[in-house]
């Protein structure tokens, strides 16, 4: 396999975000919101840990990652650039590759600044490393499927706002689809809890390195992935 | 190095292309004209793999597009009409990335080369949005040429350009054109005349005629027709007299203007009406102001080809 295809439109793409304002107005907000959450519940709990933080992530990310992927080929289309990169001798396949890896190679670098909540949480108590690694973990995994969700998104449509509701909704259902099982009958309820990724994300970030979590995720990252390319190999 | 054989295109209940079928030969300089939705950029889009045919078979240097379309990719250079190019990249890094993505080595030599080639020298250090659209063009003709391609297809390579503009991107098809095997599309008869050797004119997704660029006057049939302006006539026996002439076939009244007869004439075909015309005028004791031979436009052209009779507009 070449893997200088891919590598090349992954970096274009991020250089691509950078150029543009989209890349600071995401990170800014993602900081925004996810700091307010952490420090808002840490001096009441008065426990050196990241949970106020981990616990809405998938919550944050749901909104932040549709945001960040959705022009990564609905711009293409409205542009009409998909027309020349369908024309490169570039396989549909390492075209969605490389822009997924940039999907989450820039939830990656957006996470990179909160590992300094656990410095300043580990200055002033002890901070149980256990839960931070598996959270951090979950974090990249859980970036890295709704990054694949949010190309599919964006790989349906010419308009970036529909991109972005699509992978929203879809990245929403993943998160929040365990908040509703009391409405269903028990035997039901641990196989709807199994397909939420707020269950995996939850079982990895107590520190819990299960590898059937990590199997979830990776899972729901290739389903999209080839749904992807089923997409762009079946366009008329 | 082409050949389309019996191809079809549908969307939906709309047959964009009707069972075409044409070969283009190595080193030749083809245009595809045709008025708007025609099915030209269809046709182009299909030989470039970008969509697949409903029926019918294109090869491309021997290769199925539906078969080994990455190899039929990697011999075709395209430019897409009105050159969709990333706005926010500077042309230098945007050429060098679809040099990565075609494989050619990274070697600033090759780039500026190119760069020299098409003229954008100097834009190099820019971002492709802020651009005019000469120059836009310029770059996406070089984007199509970066790994020196065998085939080169343009889709309306001069749409939305300035005369000047024009000029500058026929010159550079034809030198291009000397060496490698281009199709484009356009549908402005003059620029056909100006750059292609060869041309093959579709309407409503059918082939109404493919024949060199110099024998298609003859092939779509009619004669010589002619713009004659006299003084000292009035405009009813000016007409009447031109009538007259030998090899004449239709005479067009025009409206006169500076106290000028004027009338459109059409001759017989392969009959050369000018002598006939003049002498006419001069035994009639008028005064010759103007005699041009009026171009053929797309217009009276298609006209003949797609109903095959009379042409009076």
């Amino acid at each position: 396999m070449n893997y200088k295809q891919p590598l090349a439109i992954m970096k274009k793409e991020l250089s691509g975000y950078f150029t543009t304002p989209i890349a600071y107005i995401v990170i800014t907000v993602f900081l925004v919101v996810a700091g307010w959450f952490f420090f808002s519940t840490f001096f009441l709990y008065n426990q050196a840990e990241l949970r106020g933080f981990f616990q809405l992530l998938p919550l944050i990310l749901s909104f932040v990652v549709p945001a960040v992927t959705m022009r990564l080929f609905s711009e293409e289309k409205h542009s009409g650039s998909f027309e020349i990169l369908m024309t490169l001798p570039v396989s549909a396949r390492d075209v969605v590759l490389g822009k997924l890896l940039a999907g989450a190679a820039f939830v990656a670098l957006m996470l990179a600044p909160t590992l300094s909540y656990a410095v300043s949480a580990a200055l002033v108590g002890s901070l149980d490393p256990g839960p931070v690694i598996g959270g951090y973990l979950g974090a990249l995994l859980l970036g890295l499927a709704f990054s694949a969700v949010g190309v599919f998104a964006s790989s349906l449509t010419r308009n970036q706002i529909v991109a972005f509701i699509v992978g929203l909704l879809i990245c929403l259902t993943l998160s929040l689809v365990d908040k509703f099982l009391f409405f269903l009958p028990a035997p039901l309820q641990s196989a709807i809890e199994y397909t939420g990724a707020d269950f995996h994300f939850r079982n990895i970030s107590r520190g819990i390195i299960d590898s059937r979590d990590i199997l979830y995720f990776l899972s729901i990252s290739a389903v999209a992935f080839i749904g992807t390319v089923r997409l762009l190999e079946e366009r008329r | 190095m082409i050949s389309v054989n019996n191809v079809s295109k549908y969307f939906g209940d709309f047959r964009a292309v009707n069972d075409i079928s044409f070969v283009i030969r190595r080193g030749e300089i083809t245009g595809l004209l045709g008025p708007n939705g025609a099915g030209k950029t269809t046709t182009l889009r299909m030989l470039t793999c970008y969509l697949p045919p409903d029926g019918g078979r294109i090869s491309v240097g021997g290769r199925l597009v539906d078969r080994e379309p990455l190899e039929v990719k990697r011999m075709i250079g395209y430019l897409p009409e009105s050159a969709p190019l990333y706005g926010d990249m500077m042309v230098r890094d945007y050429l060098s990335y679809i040099g990565r993505l075609r494989g050619v080595n990274d070697d600033t030599r090759g780039l500026r080369d190119i760069a020299e080639m098409c003229g954008i020298g100097e834009v190099m250090h820019k971002n492709i949005g802020e651009l005019s659209k000469g120059y836009r063009q310029r770059v996406g003709l070089a984007h199509a040429m970066i790994h020196d391609p065998e085939i080169l297809i343009l889709d309306e390579p001069t749409s939305g350009l300035d005369p000047n503009q024009i000029v500058e991107i026929r010159r550079l098809v034809k030198e291009i054109g000397k060496r490698k095997t281009v199709v484009l599309s356009t549908h402005i008869l003059s620029e056909v005349e100006a750059t292609c050797d060869r041309v093959i004119i579709i309407d409503h997704g059918v082939i109404v005629a493919d024949s060199r660029t110099a024998e298609l006057k003859s092939a779509a049939g009619g004669g010589m027709r002619l713009i004659v302006r006299a003084g000292g006539a009035d405009s009813a026996s000016f007409a009447s007299g031109l009538a007259g002439v030998p090899g004449v076939k239709t005479v067009e009244r025009l409206d006169d203007a500076e106290g000028l007869a004027a009338a459109s004439v059409r001759g017989e075909e392969d009959v050369d009406i000018r002598p006939g015309v003049f002498a006419a005028v001069r035994d009639s004791g008028w005064a010759l102001y103007e005699m041009t031979t009026e171009r053929e436009t797309l217009e009276h052209v298609f006209r003949r080809l797609t109903r095959g009779g009379d042409d009076e507009l």
